[in-house]
């Protein structure tokens, strides 16, 4: 009897080891700047350029970073949600246009609406470089003392809004 | 013995002028566009240090690819990262240690080894020892049921027999 069971056994054991590595998500990095402080910069603001922004100016607030870009495809998968975040006034959203030009960038936010309190313009990606952004849309959450709480890799999906974002919100807000 | 021109060889030569010509312009041309690739060729030492450090780095946007071998927007901003950073006089360490800041253990090929990356660097061989007692034991279990055959009296009288007959039918 053991004959047979112990190749079924292992057999089983292979099986599930399988199909959890066939659902995770490799594009997943796990990003080592949750829990660290979100790295400081200064840039132009995209509806005035002459204006900068700086994560300095949201001290004492739970805020969203959302990097988005006009020629990303997911961003406009996830902007519906966005924008309706944005109705409900419970969390600001401030977006990172990513390598873009202005006009695009400008010209997109017309067509599908606009939920950022403000876009910040980084052309050349270099604080994309230091928020460690590797796949437009990501977003992040930071807490009232500029801290990264979490990454949303990818758009935001009304599950991940739901499940995480919102409850992490509610929490840091308290 | 020189002939005079005629109007065809004349069409000739002036084909030729013209291609010469052509040919001239090419390679007046030519540097100007390779001018586009300058900054490959600025400095070859840090040419070379980029290369080395980036062929150790994953490229994030398409993984199976080292950041030196991608052609991803990343990839080539990241490799302009480290060409200022080698400018600046940080060490290779100190890049790598930029990267992983930025991106984790993941952008490594080469993690380091620490906890969360024992299973990874040592599963395999964990693996091997496990297969090879398995191995070990079911041979050694094998080896006690199967019992060494032994011949009777009459086996072995047939058996040597034809062993000479072999032997007689072996000799030349």
């Amino acid at each position: 009897m053991t004959r047979y069971l112990l190749p079924l056994g292992i057999f089983v054991v292979l099986v599930a080891f399988l199909a959890i590595g066939l659902n995770l998500n490799p594009r997943e990095v796990p990003s080592p700047l949750v829990g660290k402080p979100a790295p400081a910069f200064e840039l132009p603001q995209l509806h005035r350029p002459e204006a900068k922004f700086s994560p300095k100016n949201m001290q004492g607030k739970v805020w969203l970073l959302n990097v988005w870009a006009s020629w990303c495809v997911s961003c406009r998968q996830e902007h519906p949600i966005l924008v309706e975040l944005a109705k409900s006034g419970i969390v600001p959203i401030y977006g990172l246009n990513y390598k873009d030009q202005r006009a695009d960038a400008l010209k997109w936010l017309q067509q599908f609406g606009d939920p950022y309190a403000l876009s910040i313009v980084d052309v050349e990606g270099r604080v994309g470089i230091d928020y460690g952004v590797y796949g437009v849309p990501e977003t992040y959450v930071i807490d009232k003392a500029g801290v990264i709480r979490y990454k949303q890799i990818g758009p935001v999906t009304q599950d991940a809004l739901e499940k995480t974002i919102l409850p992490l919100v509610a929490e840091l807000n308290k | 013995m020189n002939k005079p021109l005629t109007t065809e060889t004349q069409r000739h030569r002036g084909f030729l002028c013209f291609a010469f010509l052509c040919v001239l312009c090419a390679s007046v041309v030519n540097p100007v566009l390779a001018k586009e690739a300058a900054p490959l060729a600025q400095d070859e030492a840090v040419e070379k240090r980029m290369v080395t450090i980036s062929e150790e780095l994953r490229c994030l946007v398409c993984q199976n690819e080292s950041l030196a071998a991608s052609r991803a927007d990343l990839a080539q901003d990241l490799r302009r990262e480290i060409r200022e950073q080698i400018g600046q006089g940080k060490s290779d360490k100190e890049i790598l240690d930029f990267m992983v800041g930025r991106y984790g253990d993941f952008v490594r090929y080469r993690p380091p080894l620490k906890g969360t990356t024992f299973l990874l660097w040592f599963g395999p061989f964990v693996l091997l020892v496990a297969g090879v007692i398995g191995l070990v034991a079911y041979l050694r279990r094998r080896g006690k049921r199967v019992a060494p055959a032994e011949l009777s009296a009459e086996e072995q009288k047939r058996a040597e027999a034809l062993l000479k007959l072999g032997e007689s039918e072996n000799k030349p």
